[in-house]
């Protein structure tokens, strides 16, 4: 039998949205993905999440949102949607071989980091390449590396970084951040911080483990070599919508299109949140927010299409 | 820690890994979330394969010995042993399904 809700991702927008459909007895099942917990799990303090006057882990968060959602009888699957078919109803889910029906779905499937794209990036991933500073910087006690990214991201991660490194070098490639004035500033203030502007990574050097990195000054166009240990990503990031392609309706940045004033996408009975959708406010408070719309929406939609 | 795997410190690692079983060890912290992410994959495959291949989960920041000896950089990190021998290594979060593939010629 059909499912009544499927909720695709487990970030806080689908997390929101399994509580508040499973309190609706929607008996939601979950699909959340390898990258459980979404990017929060990835954060260390997250400060500005209403209710935690202390601040919380973005882990603890997460860990805390899906007891939440278990509690009210959400059931989870632990593992990555590879493909679905929205042509028909009920619309089919797959997991691997598995297959899923289900009479509604929502879409929080997020955001996830961006890579460069420049040689030796890939090939050194995991020998001095990262894209999660909490998780790698322990490694680079007393050596210098490198971030690039110029927003919030960016500089949280530089700061944090120093906590181990010798040297933390921000390469970004204008000549001043996107981030928070105040983010920014810290920054820049740091006494173990540097700051290369108007330069781009070219190359990740190294045959085994990275040494240095290819820099070029945009505005000069010289290169050079810039000696690091530890090369740090912190680039934004892209919707996890490839599986959705041709099937619902993204944006020119691969973002799902809703309707004004609803969590619906292109296909009726198919309803998404988070930052899969927002590619502006993009924190956890709003991915929550839009996530108890969607199981709103979802309910609304369930009642007025019961036959 | 898991019931099915095993705990590895920088102590007993060397024993570990020259056990007649192909081992997988998980290098790990807290302070990791996609580490998270492995340890109910891992814990099932271990029970699954018990007596084929021995997973062992080492918290690098407890140990940071191994963790240095081995090059690793970035968690989590996984290895495949047989007889004290590296022979293959895996950087970053994966679903069980790769993970069995990954072992499956490791496997007898």
């Amino acid at each position: 039998m059909a499912e009544k809700v499927l909720v695709v991702g487990s970030g806080p927008a689908g997390l929101t949205a399994a509580i508040y459909t499973a309190r609706a007895d929607l008996d939601p099942l979950m699909i959340e993905g390898m990258e459980r917990g979404g990017q929060l799990m990835l954060t260390t303090e997250v400060e500005n999440y209403p209710g935690f006057p202390e601040g919380i882990m973005g882990p603890e968060l997460m860990d805390s949102m899906r007891k939440q959602a278990e509690r009210f009888g959400t059931r989870i699957v632990s593992s990555d949607v590879s493909r679905v078919d929205l042509s028909s109803r009920p619309f089919q889910v797959w997991v691997g071989d598995d297959v899923y029906e289900a009479e509604s779905l929502i879409v929080s499937t997020g955001a996830s980091a961006r890579w460069l794209d420049i040689p030796g990036e890939s090939r050194l991933r995991g020998y001095g390449v990262s894209a999660c500073a909490t998780c790698d910087g322990f490694f680079f006690r007393d050596r210098d590396i490198a971030i690039v990214g110029g927003g919030d991201s960016a500089m949280e991660e530089a700061i944090f970084l120093t906590k181990f490194a010798s040297k933390v070098t921000i390469v970004h490639r204008r000549d001043s951040f996107r981030a928070s004035k105040i983010m920014a500033q810290r920054a820049i203030d740091h006494p173990k911080i540097e700051v290369l502007w108007n330069s781009t990574v070219e190359e990740v050097l190294g045959d085994d483990l990275v040494t240095g990195l290819r820099i070029k000054n945009v505005t000069t166009g010289e290169t050079s070599v810039l000696p690091v240990e530890g090369f740090f990503l912190a680039i934004g990031h892209d919707p996890n919508t490839n599986i959705f392609q041709g099937q619902l309706d993204l944006d020119d940045t691969g973002y799902i299109v809703t309707e004004p004033d609803s969590t619906g996408t292109s296909v009726p009975g198919v309803f998404a949140a988070g930052d899969v959708v927002d590619h502006y406010y993009q924190q956890a408070i709003t991915a929550a927010g839009m996530g108890c719309r969607a199981a709103i929406d979802v309910e609304h939609w369930l009642n007025s299409n019961e036959n | 820690m898991g019931q099915n795997t095993l705990t590895g410190t920088d102590a007993t690692f060397t024993d570990l890994i020259g056990s007649p079983l192909p081992t997988l060890v998980d290098f790990w912290a807290e302070w990791c979330g996609p580490c998270k992410m492995m340890d109910r994959p891992l814990e099932e495959i271990a029970a699954e394969q018990a007596g084929k291949l021995q997973i062992v989960k080492l918290n690098v920041d407890e140990n940071p010995s191994t963790a240095m000896q081995y090059g690793v950089m970035s968690i989590p990190t996984m290895m495949i042993f047989q007889a004290g021998q590296e022979k293959r290594r895996l950087v970053g979060a994966r679903s069980k399904a790769q993970l069995q593939a990954e072992i499956a010629s490791f496997i007898s």
